[in-house]
């Protein structure tokens, strides 16, 4: 053995603690990392899912109605128009007014009036025109709360701030306190969420018309990039010649899929609505802007797709006789099609998140009626979460949080849908 | 009859020319018997009938539905009483946007007067003509182009060639969207820009350090020089994006380590995915997050050790920013720490190099290059990035380095400038594509960039 | 550690059962029957001494019972046919195998004295220890001179930039590199042909003294003029350190070693000096594969 290497041994033992410290050190900083991220990850959910699981609920206070034909159909022919237009509001005063004989001071009752939603008066009505039997009669009716009470029933307003920082007063929560005991509040699930549309009043607001908007503009986003994605992958792959020009193409294509969402809205903008006179906040330029900005994405998947099957494939067919155009639409494209599809659900995900663009061209408007076709005004779920976000509200941030898990739980399952379609019809050559 | 009435009627069609070619090429064949002496399956011919039934009439359709509402504003416009047309632009615009709203039945912004009622009356009439003569073109087109496959179907007419002819100019059509993308864009934000800097130069734009869009309508009013000058919007943008990287470039790049070099297979199944759900989450519920909870937090944090915090702190928007990119500096550096060839790694512990050795002083320097790409991407997917910062960012243009003050970006500077009612001309709204314009060009290069280096790091382990 | 070694030794044993029926149907089987090592596996001054070594692949065993000495100066080749073990033996002497999640060893190989796959053994002075060069020459991506200093500098066996200086221009001048490298030491090290990156390597692991060098078929990917240069480097080093060279080439053994040892699937058949191997083999399997029957 030589001096040297008896030296190296020493030398590197020396040195052995100091750097097993620093692996330990770089290793639990690794580990750190992950722990921080997948932490932030379960943060952000628990804050959203605790602070939205009960928007999904809504106070509802039982009130003793009394549908006095007197104010209802003084005429007592029943005609519809009649009934529609009736002072349902007034009931609500009227039944209000007997439960709290004791309130008397105009300041007081106004307060009193206010603990139900003015939307109240449109249940009523949705009441009685569905059975006109009702009026003449008393019956005990549960009404939707005001978005305050709501708030304050289920804990968000806290009782012991003095009164003058506080949005619900002393005397009201003495009301509520009575109402309580009487069993007459009560907070259950609420479907409206689901079938409403906006509304400046928070109890009243739903999703429903964003949903619907999302389902139109994402509807027309397939209907225009599947066909145009899988066209251009085709083409690319399949038949365009190695040259300057497809190259261009694909330098081209990669290049958008990396361009900021909001220059789609304002190419969509400046394109779709001030060139082309197309309908402001409608779901068919939405669909457009989303497809351009979702193209790159879906050609990229398909084009991979399409490399996977392997040559032998299509020389099998060219060697039977087929055509190129016979090749690919029997054999090659049936082959990419599961991976085609996956890219573009990805793509529509991709689409159903995204609001910056849609902004651009006015799907941030505030509509309360729920679409009915491609050229009415609409917005989308990621939108209504943007407006409900910025609105003043205390009510409005657990109808946000359960509009975002609403979102998130229809991302996730399209998300599973693509892993289940790879994993099904994923094949080794 | 409105356009998807059409739309329908023509799909219609075309599955009844596919019919009509089909059986007239076996008639003029002779019959089932006669397929043999057919160029092409009976299919083809079918196919074909059906293509010049639908793509003139298609084309057409698409032009006028295109071109249509502009043509009729002009008419309206140019049957307006003479007075009106001494209108500034401005205000013409809007009397068109309510001679249209009129027309539609929708609520109108100011009074109606009767020359408006006439006018909306006539572009009624205009519209219902030519949506009635377009029913005609089209369908007349369809039947003409089924007539034309009757006439020229004949046993040697070599369907299946003209067939895949055509499918081959629509394949190359298609990729021709994404050449048309970018040039709309460019195009778009480019003519927009140029009339912007008609008004405010260049050089005001690009080195003005005022930015305060607000410009009076009327000359007499307060405020109404306005400033545009673009420093302060990317000093905040930049701020912002810096913050976010700190926060996603260290997170995201250990993580890959950790995850590369370190985790067992089960630990990277697990936690690779649960970390890429961050890639998938929309950037409004980020902008929400950052909005009502990160930025409260951090104000009352920052006030308890007694310092200023802004309720629109930059940090608050950088750090959640910075949480959304985690997973795109995570996986892209995954990737380039996975091409270090494993003949690296054997190297550097056949000398006896401990892992971290290894990784600092051969991985990492290794796949520099492409990390640097990923980190260049993972920039400009912030400086992009638009709603965390509309939700979580402010609106006041600030020269700051201080992240606990608020400061705003460009993309909110564009979303604020364009959304609400606008009228097309004012310099306000221009200035918005002048940004778009200089947000596009500064993330092309970058991502022109990222790509090249990316790509050249990845030639170098092939 | 023993009960491992007897539960490897059952599990072993059905393999090589079945294996000796293959052969059976073809060959005479009292001629290639596996009887246990031919020759003598020590040296007579041990270096490094391996004894009943098992390596599993997951469930796979690669490599059976097998014990050998590698001698203090000299250099000993492994030969075989593809997927013998002899490679696999090899990183067991320094433990690359440990970074294959898979792999699983046991039984025991002293280094000095010392068992490498006691707990608390260190791989990082181990290493240190027994170097090794690998099939593919494979430079770090950085220059010549920071491919040299790397090892030294890591394990911290210089003080200053100086003695560093030296420390690279004696190694690369051991490694008969230093007067085809000597002005370009800032260029990156794979810009060298694959001779000269191969015997950068072999610089690089003797850069930091080790006292057994393992060479996994380091002139498979050369050409012979650049392999002549190997091999003379081999026998250069010789006089300092001790060599275990994997080899699937029979000359090149010949040629370079003092010492041969013949695997066959996952087993060492015979072990011997290497005139005598390649003059008058003892085992049949020994004899057809240096007749060129199989390989």
């Amino acid at each position: 053995m030589n001096d040297s290497a008896g030296k190296t041994v020493d030398l590197v033992k020396a040195g052995l603690h100091r750097r097993h410290r620093r692996e330990r050190r770089f290793r639990l900083l690794g580990l750190g990392a992950i722990v921080i991220g997948l932490s932030l990850v379960g943060m952000l959910f628990t804050d959203i899912v605790s602070k939205g699981y009960t928007g999904f609920f809504q106070t509802g206070i039982r009130l003793q109605i009394d549908f006095d034909p007197q104010r209802l159909d003084p005429e007592g022919n029943r005609d519809p128009a009649v009934l529609s237009a009736a002072d349902y509001a007034g009931l609500v005063k009227q039944a209000l007014r007997t439960a709290f004989p004791d309130v008397k001071s105009r300041r007081d009752k106004r307060a009193l009036y206010r603990i139900i939603s003015s939307g109240a008066a449109l249940e009523l009505r949705a009441m009685v025109l569905s059975d006109p039997g009702l009026i003449g009669t008393s019956r005990p009716v549960w009404l939707t709360a005001d978005d305050d009470i709501d708030m304050l029933v289920k804990g968000h307003v806290d009782r012991t701030l003095p009164e003058t920082s506080r949005r619900v007063k002393d005397k009201v929560i003495g009301w509520l306190e009575r109402l309580e005991r009487e069993g007459a509040v009560t907070t259950r699930f609420n479907p409206p969420f689901f079938t409403h549309g906006d509304s400046r009043e928070p109890e009243q607001a739903g999703i429903g018309g964003a949903v619907m908007g999302s389902l139109y503009t994402i509807l027309v986003t397939f209907l225009l990039s599947f066909p145009l994605a899988v066209a251009t992958a085709v083409y690319l792959e399949e038949y365009a010649p190695v040259n300057r020009w497809s190259d261009l193409i694909e330098v081209n294509i990669n290049n958008l899929a990396a361009v900021p969402s909001i220059v789609f809205g304002l190419l969509g903008l400046a394109v779709f609505i001030n060139f082309f006179s197309l309908p402001r906040s409608a779901p068919l330029v939405g669909g457009l802007v989303l497809t351009l900005m979702t193209l790159p994405t879906i050609i990229i998947a398909s084009r991979a797709a399409l490399k996977s099957v392997p040559p032998s494939i299509r020389e099998a067919a060219l060697g039977v006789g087929a055509s190129k155009l016979q090749t690919i639409t029997h054999h090659v494209l049936p082959l990419a099609m599961p991976g085609m599809l996956t890219g573009t659900i990805i793509g529509m995900a991709q689409a159903l998140g995204e609001s910056a663009p849609l902004l651009m061209i006015g799907m941030v408007a505030f509509i309360v009626d729920v679409p009915q076709g491609v050229l009415d005004p609409a917005t989308v779920l990621p939108v209504q979460v943007y407006l409900w976000a910025d609105s003043p509200e205390r009510a409005f941030v657990e109808r946000t949080s359960a509009a975002i898990m609403v979102l998130l739980a229809f991302l996730t399952t399209m998300n599973l849908l693509a892993v289940i379609l790879r994993r099904r019809f994923e094949r080794r050559w | 009859m409105n356009t998807i009435t059409i739309l329908a009627l023509l799909l219609i069609l075309m599955a009844v020319a596919y019919q009509v070619g089909w059986r007239r090429s076996l008639g003029v064949a002779g019959g089932r018997s006669g397929v043999r002496k057919l160029h092409s399956l009976p299919g083809y011919y079918g196919l074909y009938t059906a293509l010049l039934c639908g793509m003139p009439a298609l084309l057409v359709l698409g032009l006028w539905v295109a071109f249509q509402s502009s043509i009729i504003t002009d008419l309206v416009v140019a049957d307006l009483p003479a007075k009106l047309h001494q209108l500034p632009p401005e205000q013409m615009g809007l009397l068109i946007n309510d001679i249209t709203n009129l027309a539609q039945g929708n609520i109108t912004s100011g009074e109606i007067n009767p020359e408006m009622q006439r006018a909306a009356e006539h572009y009624r009439s205009l519209q219902q003509t030519a949506t009635a003569a377009l029913a005609v073109v089209v369908i007349s087109l369809a039947i003409g182009g089924i007539l034309l496959g009757w006439r020229l179907i004949s046993p040697r007419l070599r369907a299946r060639n003209r067939v895949e002819q055509i499918v081959r100019w629509l394949l190359i059509a298609s990729s021709l969207v994404a050449i048309l993308t970018t040039l709309g864009i460019v195009l778009s934000v480019l003519f927009e820009s140029i009339r912007f800097f008609r008004i405010i130069p260049v050089t005001d734009f690009l080195f003005g350090l005022g930015w305060s869009p607000q410009m009076a309508i009327r000359a007499d009013q307060v405020g109404s020089s306005g400033a545009f000058g673009v420093i302060p919007l990317f000093a905040g943008t930049l701020l912002i994006s810096l913050i976010a990287l700190l926060v996603a470039v260290p997170i995201g790049l250990m993580s890959a380590i950790y995850l590369s070099e370190y985790a067992g297979s089960r630990m990277r199944a697990l936690a690779k995915p649960v970390l890429e759900i961050l890639a998938g989450i929309p950037t409004v519920v980020y902008g929400f997050f950052a909005a009502l909870t990160v930025a409260p937090f951090i104000r009352a944090s920052g006030e308890s050790l007694g310092l200023q915090v802004s309720s629109e702190s930059a940090l608050a928007a950088g750090l959640v920013m910075g949480i959304m990119i985690i997973p795109f500096v995570s996986s892209l550096s995954d990737d380039v720490i996975n091409a270090v060839p494993q003949a690296m790694r054997d190297a550097s512990y056949g000398i006896g190099a401990t892992r971290s050795e290894t990784i600092t002083r051969i991985i990492i320097p290794a796949a520099l290059p492409g990390i640097v790409g990923g980190v260049l991407l993972a920039a400009s997917r912030a400086i992009g990035e638009t709603m965390i910062v509309v939700m979580a960012a402010g609106l006041t243009a600030n020269l700051t380095a201080n992240p606990l003050e608020s400061v705003t970006t460009v993309t909110v500077q564009i979303v604020t400038l364009l959304v609400g009612d606008q009228e097309f001309d004012s310099p306000k709204t221009l200035a918005a594509f002048a940004l778009g314009l200089t947000l596009f060009v500064v993330t092309l290069i970058m991502n022109v960039i990222a790509l090249h280096v990316v790509r050249k790091y990845r030639e170098q382990y092939e | 550690m023993n009960t491992t070694v007897d539960a490897a030794a059952v599990i072993g044993a059905a393999p090589v059962a079945e294996a000796r029926n293959e052969e059976a149907e073809t060959v005479n089987p009292a001629v290639y029957e596996f009887t246990g090592t031919v020759g003598d596996i020590t040296a007579a001054q041990p270096r490094m001494t391996a004894r009943n070594v098992d390596v599993w692949y997951g469930d796979k065993q690669a490599i059976f019972d097998v014990g050998l000495d590698i001698g203090q100066n000299e250099i000993i080749a492994m030969i075989g046919p593809s997927g013998c073990g002899k490679s696999t033996f090899l990183r067991c002497l320094n433990r690359m195998n440990d970074t294959i999640d898979i792999c699983r060893v046991s039984g025991e190989i002293r280094l000095g004295g010392e068992d490498i796959y006691d707990r608390r053994m260190d791989v990082v002075p181990l290493r240190a220890q027994v170097g090794m060069v690998f099939q593919k020459p494979n430079p770090f991506p950085k220059s010549i001179y920071d491919n040299i200093a790397y090892g030294p500098r890591i394990h911290g066996l210089v003080g200053s930039k100086s003695e560093l200086d030296d420390l690279v221009e004696s190694t690369l001048r051991k490694a008969g590199l230093w007067d085809e490298v000597k002005d370009r030491l800032e260029q990156p090290g794979t810009g060298l042909s694959g001779g000269q990156q191969q015997r950068l390597c072999i610089a690089r692991a003797i850069a930091v003294s080790p006292e057994v060098i393992l060479m996994d078929e380091p002139c498979s990917a050369l050409d012979p003029i650049a392999t002549a240069r190997v091999e003379e480097l081999m026998e250069e080093l010789r006089e300092n350190y001790t060599i275990a060279i994997v080899t699937h080439s029979m000359q090149q053994a010949a040629r370079v070693s003092q010492r041969t040892a013949y695997f066959h699937l996952g087993r060492l058949i015979e072990v011997g000096n290497t005139d005598d191997i390649f003059t008058q083999p003892r085992h049949r399997l020994t004899e057809d594969y240096i007749t060129g029957r199989f390989g």
